[in-house]
């Protein structure tokens, strides 16, 4: 049995939404996985030491020394550190922190699992889907590292947003136009004009779907394999 | 180099439905297929190129045969059709989705079912993709360029235009045809385009053009097991009908010397990009 915890930071609970949200597919990784700390669900409160998998979910407050902690925690204590969701791969909506906020205790600053410890990988989102998180749970437990590629680049660059759509892609003359990231974001903070993606500031909450999902930055080979 | 990536089969069809054919640009193959998938249960929903005047293309989602046909025919622009794919499985509540795309939109369609970051409950409900062939597109203002420059015809007053015989074909309401060298169009292109291999949408579960087959007919490749299976019963049902390309004029011979032409012209330009230090996708 894989041994797996979930663990939170500053976030929304969205992405364990989501990682419940994977109907059956949830029960056909729940036959070979162990989850053994998950606070929302089940009463365990330490998280256990050596464990397989653990899922954080969140960013790190920096004026937190609990966070903090927690952060270097769970890197000891996990074989695989996957940054689950926008906030702890890159930021996402935590990213707008101002500070000067007038909630105790003081929360001025955030920045991203991967900014703060080493991790193995990141899905970005905000939520990340079902099925990209059943993906990669999968491919972890066969060790399919090809799969997996695109994650640990990420979990190393800790950025992916949709500025980089500008910069990366219609900037060098890349975007084809397909719309791709217009449909992958959940704010509707990508509208196409003239066939070219336009990233509404206002909307876009830098969860990085868009540019992880634009065929043109990153086009791993095993897309090519169709049954 | 392999030029055509992984089929099962490569037939010359055309729809056997006059009215698909009067619409259609080439045998009518896309339009045919959704229009039998809506009809017969296999599709719920389709996503299409509409035109929405002046041949400005815009992504739809079709419902019924009657919007499949109305915007039949190729629009030599940019259509960003996966842009609307989410909303086709949320707002339309589709099942079970059809995808019409360029080689390019089929991969980024072939990307998203990999790897489904943003997209929820999505990659299940795409039930059959179509590649068109393609060799490059316009951004509209080029192509307007190109109509209304140097053929010397308003774009409110084209029906149909073509790519066919090295020459870019606009066909007005008033019946003229104008025509000009392909080689004239070139400085239009969209520049993306120089960086794409794949001419016979390779990723597709059904892929199709005019080049190999005559005049009204298309070039069908059938790809996966999907594809073959809906194609099957398509002929059967009698909405298609085919020859063996071996039996046509010019033939396969072409398609494998054009989808080479542009592996190896592209390919050269990625590996000049990549010395360069540019980013390319990889
Ligand atoms: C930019 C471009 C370049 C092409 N280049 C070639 C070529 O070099 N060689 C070749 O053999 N064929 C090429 N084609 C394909 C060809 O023009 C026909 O689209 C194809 O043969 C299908 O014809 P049909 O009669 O089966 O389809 P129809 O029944 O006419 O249906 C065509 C379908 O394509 C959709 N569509 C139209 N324009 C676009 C667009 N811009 N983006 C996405 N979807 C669209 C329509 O909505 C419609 O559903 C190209 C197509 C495009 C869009
Ligand atoms: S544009 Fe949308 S998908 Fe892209 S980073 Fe911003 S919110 Fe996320
Ligand atoms: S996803 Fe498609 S439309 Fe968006 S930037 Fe990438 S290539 Fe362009
Ligand atoms: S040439 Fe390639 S990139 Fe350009 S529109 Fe056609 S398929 Fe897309």
């Amino acid at each position: 049995m894989v041994k797996v915890a979930h663990v939170q930071l500053s976030s929304c609970c969205g992405c364990l939404v989501s990682l419940a949200d994977t109907y059956e597919k949830l029960l056909d990784i729940l036959n070979s996985i162990e989850l053994v700390y998950c606070q929302t669900l089940m009463d365990v409160r330490e998280i256990p030491d050596n464990l397989d998998i653990i899922l954080v979910e969140g960013s790190v407050c920096l004026d937190d020394h609990h966070a903090l902690e927690l952060a270097e925690e769970v890197r000891k204590k996990a074989k695989i550190l996957v940054a689950l969701g926008a906030c702890a791969a890159t930021g996402g909506v935590t990213r707008f922190c101002r500070g000067n906020q007038m909630s105790k205790p003081v929360h001025s600053s955030f920045s991203p699992l991967t900014e703060v410890v080493k991790c193995d990988l990141a899905i970005p989102g905000c939520p990340p889907s079902p099925e990209v998180i059943v993906n990669v749970i999968t491919a972890a437990l066969n060790g399919d590292a090809e799969y997996l590629q695109p994650f640990a680049e990420l979990a190393e660059k800790g950025e992916a947003c949709g500025c980089d759509l500008l910069y990366k892609v219609v900037n060098k003359s890349l975007c084809m136009g397909c719309g791709t990231c217009a449909a992958a974001c959940p704010t509707r903070a990508i509208e196409m004009l003239d066939g070219r993606p336009n990233v509404l500031k206002e909307l876009c909450i830098k969860c990085g779907a868009c540019s992880v999902q634009c065929p043109r930055i990153r086009f791993p080979k095993l897309i090519e394999e169709i049954e | 180099m392999d030029a055509f990536g992984k089929y099962k089969t490569v037939v010359s069809a055309r729809a056997t439905d006059k009215k698909i054919l009067k619409k259609s640009q080439d045998g009518g193959i896309v339009s045919a297929a959704f229009i039998y998938g809506l009809e017969n249960g296999l599709l719920d929903g389709v996503i299409v190129a509409d035109n929405a005047g002046e041949f400005k293309a815009v992504p739809k989602v079709a419902t019924t045969p009657e919007e499949v046909l109305e915007a039949a025919g190729t629009k030599y622009t940019v259509c960003p059709n996966i842009s609307v794919l989410k909303s086709a499985v949320r707002e339309y509540a589709l099942e079970k989705v059809g995808i019409v795309g360029t080689p390019c939109q089929i991969r980024a369609v072939r990307k998203l079912m990999k790897y489904p970051v943003g997209f929820r409950h999505t990659d299940s409900k795409i039930a059959l993709t179509i590649g068109i062939f393609c060799m490059e597109n316009f951004p509209y203002m080029g192509l307007k360029t190109i109509v209304e420059e140097h053929c010397g015809v308003k774009m409110e007053d084209v029906v149909k235009m073509d790519i066919g015989k090295g020459k870019f074909w606009v066909y007005t309401k008033w019946g003229e045809t104008k025509a000009i060298k392909l080689k004239e169009t070139h400085p239009y292109e969209q520049i993306a385009c120089h960086v794409c291999t794949d001419y016979t949408a390779e990723l597709a579960d059904i892929s199709t053009g005019s080049v190999g087959s005559p005049d009204g007919w298309s070039t069908v490749f059938v790809r996966t097991t999907k594809g073959e299976e809906f194609f099957n019963k398509m002929v059967e049902d009698g909405y298609l009908e085919i020859k063996p390309i071996e039996e046509v004029k010019p033939g396969l011979g072409l398609v494998e010397k054009l989808a080479l032409t542009k592996k190896e012209k592209n390919t050269k330009e990625i590996e000049h990009r990549k010395e360069l230090g540019l980013p390319v996708p990889y």
